[in-house]
């Protein structure tokens, strides 16, 4: 049986994932006010892939769940890619007007 | 291994289903059906924020001028509000998981009011977008730059998207009344606390939305003087 459900996470870690998550949105706010071109967009999101997923594998415990939990977890945020790319490729491939 | 005397030592046979073999099983089966549900809640969303980001490629000066119109060290601060909780909450599950019974109704409480305190600052904010007469609608004004119309199409995808967060929050806020009430009658122990922690994954769900609406509405173009309407 699943040998890690009962896992518990020590609060030293609760307390290193929400310092770094508090420092990644001052950076994120700080570095909003710096012109990157067309990279301003691609940090901002960069930033905030990296805040969810600490609150995934930490705060949600996703890193000491189930296989099977982190492949359904996996497959979700999968599909949601494919949602984006798919709707982004013919938004961006084909010269529609608005 | 028998599912006979795996209900006779089970710590609280109450809470251990007699479709499941062990307590351990049945928690594995609410954590996937609390993350399926919350994988549909990622797709719903999902669909908002590709919205959002088709609509700012097509008009990206006037989702600028409109971003402009935000404000940032308020969205900071609940930003702040909201990762706080996300700890709170954190801290209920580990307080359950360690029986300290007295903890977890602190902590939930902590959770509830910095949920509250988030939801008071977005009312100071729709309040000033209703001063400004930048609510969607029939008295809709927008003269700060780019296309009023196009403008109007950024703060529909504004109010639709923290408006359903919100709500999240608030139907959250309702869930946490029953579970600091059942937690202060001593419900949740070590060998039983699930319902703490499905609601934990559901805040942090929350949470991470946030995560992303953040930067997406109110930084967008921080660095563009305003008004100039981008590139």
């Amino acid at each position: 049986m699943s040998d890690t459900t009962h896992h518990v996470v020590p609060v030293r870690v609760y307390l290193l994932v929400f310092a770094s998550l508090l420092v990644l949105t001052y950076l994120t706010v700080a570095i909003s006010y710096v012109d990157l071109g067309v990279f301003n967009a691609l940090v901002a999101m960069a930033i905030a892939v990296t805040k969810a997923m600490a609150v995934i594998l930490w705060f949600m415990h996703v890193k000491y769940s189930t296989r099977l939990t982190k492949l359904c977890v996996g497959g979700g945020f999968l599909w949601l890619m494919f949602l984006f790319a798919l709707t982004m490729m013919d938004y961006i491939s084909r010269n529609w007007k608005f | 291994m028998s599912s006979h005397s795996a209900h006779a030592t089970a710590g609280h046979p109450a809470a251990l289903l007699h479709q499941f073999d062990t307590a351990d099983q049945q928690k594995d089966a609410s954590t996937l059906g609390m993350w399926l549900f919350l994988i549909t809640e990622i797709m719903f969303f999902g669909g908002l924020f590709i919205a959002y980001i088709v609509y700012r490629n097509a008009y990206f000066d006037s989702f600028v001028a409109a971003s402009h119109t935000l404000n940032i060290p308020l969205g900071t601060f609940n930003t702040t509000v909201l990762i706080c909780s996300s700890l709170t909450m954190a801290m209920a599950v580990h307080s359950a998981q360690v029986g300290n019974r007295s903890r977890i109704v602190l902590f939930l409480v902590l959770t509830l009011i910095l949920g509250a305190a988030f939801l008071g600052v977005k009312v100071i904010e729709y309040a000033d977008k209703f001063e400004h007469h930048h609510v969607p609608g029939p008295s809709f004004q927008f003269t700060e730059g780019g296309n009023p119309k196009n403008a109007e199409l950024f703060f529909s995808l504004y109010f639709g998207m923290t408006g359903l967060h919100a709500l999240h929050m608030i139907i959250g806020a309702g869930i946490l009344l029953v579970l600091i009430f059942n937690a202060s009658k001593g419900w949740y122990t070590p060998e039983y606390y699930t319902p703490v922690e499905m609601f934990g994954l559901y805040w942090h769900f929350v949470d991470i939305v946030w995560i992303f609406l953040f930067p997406l509405l109110y930084l967008l173009g921080g660095h563009l003087p305003p008004g100039s309407g981008g590139h």
